[in-house]
């Protein structure tokens, strides 16, 4: 049923901390990875050798940069994306055949690929981009927050998490339920600002980013200047000479 | 987003066809026998041929059915419903006509309003996306609702009613296009609110996520048919407004009156074209495509 429930036991989902992303993707290969062997249908490529390759992804890293206003050293900030299981999901409600789904227990949003008409509504009401249409199987593809891993007994228990957390090498991912205030990503969140993306479209993600912390200016410190004989401001000898001409002319 | 012709087919001819079933519906005209036939079947074409073309773009069209199941709170689903039941209505009312030569008036009027409803219905697919701000606005549906009965008045020959509807069709189109440009800046959704880096500095997308194009950019990031936009904006006024106008004050003739109804059509057809083409999809600001 695509009517929203009115609230879900637990609020599943990401943080994804953008001051310790260093942009490597690799949460998008072992997403692509594990979502193409498992659960539905797999995400296909398209001409993925040739002029114009074109794949499936449930999660894409953008790159932006960023000028301080107060001047200083432009920040390069990496940015992964993904669906952020919002709580007022409009993915959800547009749904003709009831195909989208929130799960009440977990507040996972999922899609039942048997009844999906692939009329693509979904992704047109999604803000984000989190869905894509499977070219080769026309079913909607999106993120399932890996439910095929964080509740699967037959993995050791450290892999019970979604692949891009498990992969990720800098620890920028972390996975958890947000409706429990103690929870590692509740408290994340609460301690580093954890933010929501297009806040004013009334979506209410449940997925957090954690702001960049701002460059350190580092001051110029070198051992070694004390040592070395300081160069001269003003040119002497012959360049001085040369310098004093050069301005006459 | 993307102009995709069997939407555009859709939504352009199921909205006169739908139009003309109004007009036949309240009995402006309410023809009789071969005449009251061939009305129908014009509307039927339209209609039903609007929403085949629809199921083009569906993946899984053969699982068509399954959109019915959610009417409690999907325009589309509604939609589906409105249709076939003003398809319904209106069948046994111009079957009526047709065989028997009666005018069963309540159950015209009945068909007239569904058919208003599943016009109003296509509209809010459109209208209830906060995701493309050009749409997210009561305008849409006004827009779709007025060119549908200006188009329905031109078809069932009202002429004097066509007139006006057309007036008014002219004035929401150019009131929407205005509107329109302003919405995404006037909906206060950025980069900066995208990413949350707002308040940060000035930030520009640096590399995208992938060398190649993906569904989103070929989806909602259109941005090819814009050069153009104010030329054809003008085009589908002359064709879809002016022409039709300038025929209908003519002495009538069939051969007039079919310049006016195919001269609207194209009109109807290059508007939409432009209601998709221009829509901005908030996702295209993540790829620094705005």
């Amino acid at each position: 049923m695509t009517e929203l429930p009115s609230r879900t036991n637990r609020k599943l989902g990401l943080v994804i901390d953008l001051d310790t992303c260093v942009g490597c993707h690799a949460c998008v290969i072992s997403c692509k990875g594990w979502n193409t062997e498992n659960y539905g249908a797999p995400l296909s490529d398209q001409s993925a050798y040739g002029a114009n390759p074109s794949g499936t992804f449930l999660n894409r890293v953008h790159s932006y940069e960023i000028m301080p206003e107060s001047g200083g050293a432009a920040q390069l900030i990496h940015f992964p994306k993904s669906c952020l299981h919002c709580e007022d999901a409009p993915c959800v409600t547009v749904c003709p055949t009831g195909a989208s789904y929130k799960r009440v227990d977990d507040g996972i949003v999922l899609v039942n690929e048997n009844d999906c008409i692939g009329c693509g509504l979904c992704a047109w009401a999604c803000p984000y981009g989190a869905r894509e249409m499977d070219a080769a199987e026309g079913v909607m593809k999106k993120c399932t927050l890996c439910v095929d891993r964080i509740y699967n007994d037959n993995l050791p228990e450290e892999d019970r998490v979604p692949a891009c957390v498990r992969t990720c090498p800098a620890g920028a991912r972390h996975f958890g339920d947000f409706a429990d205030p103690d929870s590692n990503v509740s408290r994340l969140s609460a301690e580093r600002g954890g933010f929501d993306l297009m806040p004013e479209q009334g979506t209410k993600p449940v997925n957090k980013y954690l702001p960049p912390r701002p460059k350190d200016t580092m001051e110029e410190v070198d051992i070694l200047a004390p040592l070395l004989t300081p160069i001269a401001e003003e040119p002497v000898g012959f360049m001085a000479w040369l310098d004093k001409t050069l301005e006459k002319i | 987003m993307h102009p995709a012709p069997s939407v555009i087919i859709f939504t352009s001819l199921s909205g006169i066809g739908f139009g003309l079933l109004f007009f036949l519906g309240l009995g402006l005209p309410a023809p009789k026998g071969w005449v009251a036939f061939v009305f129908f079947a014009i509307a039927y074409v339209l209609a039903v041929g609007g929403l085949l073309a629809s199921t083009f773009h569906l993946g899984h069209p053969e699982r068509f059915l399954k959109a019915f199941s959610q009417w409690r709170s999907s325009w589309l689903s509604r939609e589906a419903w409105l249709s076939v039941a003003a398809l319904s209505v209106m069948g046994l009312y111009g079957a009526g006509l047709v065989f028997y030569g009666v005018a069963i008036a309540p159950l015209g009027w009945v068909g007239a309003i569904l058919s208003l409803a599943t016009v109003y219905a296509t509209s809010m697919i459109y209208a209830q996306l906060k995701t493309v701000p050009r749409w997210n606005t009561p305008l849409t549906t006004v827009l779709f609702m007025v060119l549908a009965l200006a188009g329905g008045a031109l078809l069932s020959g009202n002429i004097n009613v066509a007139m006006m509807l057309l007036l008014a069709a002219g004035v929401v189109q150019i009131a929407y296009w205005i509107g329109g440009d302003q919405a995404l800046a006037r909906s206060g959704t950025t980069l900066g609110t995208a990413t949350g880096f707002a308040q940060k500095g000035q930030m520009r997308a640096f590399e995208p996520p992938h060398t190649g194009t993906n569904y989103l950019l070929r989806e909602f990031v259109h941005v090819v048919g814009r050069k153009h936009a104010a030329k054809l904006r003008i085009i589908s006024l002359i064709l879809m407004i002016g022409t039709p106008i300038l025929m209908l004050s003519l002495t009538f003739s069939h051969v007039i009156a079919l310049i006016a109804v195919i001269a609207h059509i194209a009109g109807v057809f290059v508007s939409r074209w432009l209601f998709f083409a221009q829509a901005e999809h908030v996702v295209g600001l993540y790829y620094g495509k705005r």
